[in-house]
């Protein structure tokens, strides 16, 4: 689509309505990661990436495909989130506030990278031949299976190798923590 | 658009007042059953048969002062009652109670329902850690442990009903069963379920149920003999309220739920008036069950619990997932 050829929506109308459920989901994402990285706790921290994975969810939802978000609640927040505050709170049951400087990449040099990250996605947002909002599919379970199963069974494969690789590696960590 | 924004908030407006008109009643029910089980009045007075007691329980909450305890963590305090009830409402708005009463069917109703469920582990979690209390801490930990172990049975025995009706809509899980009493889930005998161990899967998801709501004979979560009240112990008010209307919540989407995936939802026994009463009848009928399995059975230990979860349910249910999926495959 030409950019030039894009309007902005009256804000009452359907697809005025729609930007705003967005703009709400984006902002909701960005204050849950924006918490989770300012946040003096790490159980706030938690709370926020929470708050971060349920605007993803809702992005999700937007985009039409239900089953995607709903996984992304059960997995990420039911289970991620769940482990990661068990970690928290077992390791360091009181509060810690951040001590010492943190890794190399605060300062400039960080800010150079995160410009450079922002600035290279804005060009490819702008340069993409983006395609116009309308379903792809039907977003159902079934279609997502057969396409998991058919075009997409190479990607499948490699994602549960990943997990075992990653129950493996989990392993390795815990028998050496308890071997010392 | 705005006539679907509408029917969104009046949706959710219903959601929360079913929710809070049960929380308040299955109260009285509870308190009665448990007076009856042990051959006592139980709230009697205000009303005939103890019916005012309910709303003014919820006035003498409402009007009590929010204590927040010195160095509790305030943001999250506040937030954990709140994340308790809100998975709550927000499972009712896709849980169809007849043809056309349902907020918004979804193809994903299942997953919907579970994901928001799992949601509520978080709300204990941070209402243990935020109110710098030994006992909550320890309480939390217990009950999201036993959550995140009772959710593993619950889903995979959720897996094998999914297998059987082929679709995750709610909706047409239950039209699958609507024909007779013989079609349901629970009964191996007619419709798409020819699966001998139906009923262990009635059996397991039930307990599940039970685990998943912190109910007795299950709640170690609030094990008053050992950890004071567990997660709520420095909550007053109406944190504690809404708290204790979250869990009667749960209580009852796991029954609506039960009643979806195993007994008919809205159809009728021998087929006569499908309808929302059927669904209210079977509802009631589970929910009295866990009110009398409550004042019934004595309290586990918390190994006991884990080890149900780990050791029985959990190999049971993934046996009935195979067998069910290798009938499928041979019929």
């Amino acid at each position: 689509m030409n950019p030039s050829m894009i309007t902005s929506p009256a804000i009452f109308s359907v697809d005025g309505m729609v930007g705003i459920v967005f703009l709400i989901m984006v902002a909701i994402t960005v204050t849950g990661g924006l918490i989770a990285c300012n946040s003096e706790r790490l159980v706030r921290a938690v709370a926020g990436l929470i708050v971060c994975f349920v605007g993803v969810a809702g992005l999700y939802y937007f985009l039409n495909s239900p089953f995607v978000a709903m996984m992304q609640i059960l997995i990420y927040v039911g289970a991620v989130a769940v482990t990661i505050s068990f970690a928290i709170m077992l390791a360091a049951p009181e509060e810690q506030k951040k001590v010492g400087s943190g890794g190399p990449l605060v300062g400039p040099f960080g800010f150079a990278t995160s410009a450079l990250l922002t600035g290279s996605l804005s060009v490819l947002v702008i340069k993409t031949d983006w395609k116009s909002f309308e379903k792809i599919n039907s977003g159902t379970i079934k279609e997502i299976g057969l396409n998991l199963l058919t075009s997409y069974s190479m990607v499948f494969e490699l994602v549960s190798i990943v997990l075992l690789i990653a129950i493996l590696g989990a392993l390795v960590i815990a028998r050496a923590g308890r071997e010392g | 658009m705005s006539l679907t924004l509408l029917n969104v908030i009046v949706a959710v407006v219903i959601a929360i007042a079913f929710a809070a008109a049960n929380a308040a009643y299955l109260v009285w029910a509870e308190r009665r059953g448990a007076a009856r089980i042990q051959r006592r009045p139980g709230p009697n007075i205000n009303g005939p048969f103890g019916l005012l007691q309910p709303p003014l329980d919820g006035i003498k909450l409402m009007a009590k002062q929010l204590l927040i305890p010195g160095g509790a963590d305030k943001v999250l305090f506040i937030a954990a009652p709140v994340l308790a009830m809100f998975p709550a409402i927000m499972s009712f708005v896709t849980i169809p109670f007849s043809d056309s009463i349902v907020a918004k069917n979804m193809n994903v109703g299942i997953l919907m329902i579970f994901a928001f469920a799992s949601m509520g582990g978080m709300s204990l979690l941070f209402a243990g850690w935020s109110s710098r209390n030994k006992y909550a801490m320890m309480s939390s930990v217990r009950a999201v442990s036993q959550a995140v172990a009772y959710e593993i049975p619950m889903l995979i025995t959720t897996i094998t009903v999914v297998m059987i009706a082929g679709s995750m809509d709610l909706m047409e899980i239950v039209h699958q069963q609507s024909a007779s009493i013989l079609h349901w889930n629970i009964f191996p005998l007619l419709g798409n379920s020819h699966n001998i161990l139906m009923p262990f899967s009635f059996l397991i998801f039930f307990t599940c149920t039970l685990a998943e709501t912190n109910r007795a004979p299950f709640d170690l979560g609030e094990a008053e003999s050992e950890l004071v009240a567990g997660f709520h112990t420095e909550y007053g008010s109406m944190g504690f309220g809404l708290f204790f209307m979250g869990e009667y919540a749960n209580i009852v989407i796991g029954s609506c739920m039960t009643v979806i995936l195993f007994l008919g939802g809205w159809s009728c026994p021998f087929g006569l008036f499908p309808g929302v009463w059927w669904f209210l009848l079977k509802l009631y009928l589970l929910i009295a069950t866990f009110i009398w399995i409550r004042w019934t059975f004595p309290r586990t230990t918390i190994y006991g619990l884990l080890n149900l979860s780990w050791k029985i349910l959990i190999p049971l249910s993934l046996f009935n997932l195979l067998f069910t999926a290798g009938l499928i495959k041979v019929f």
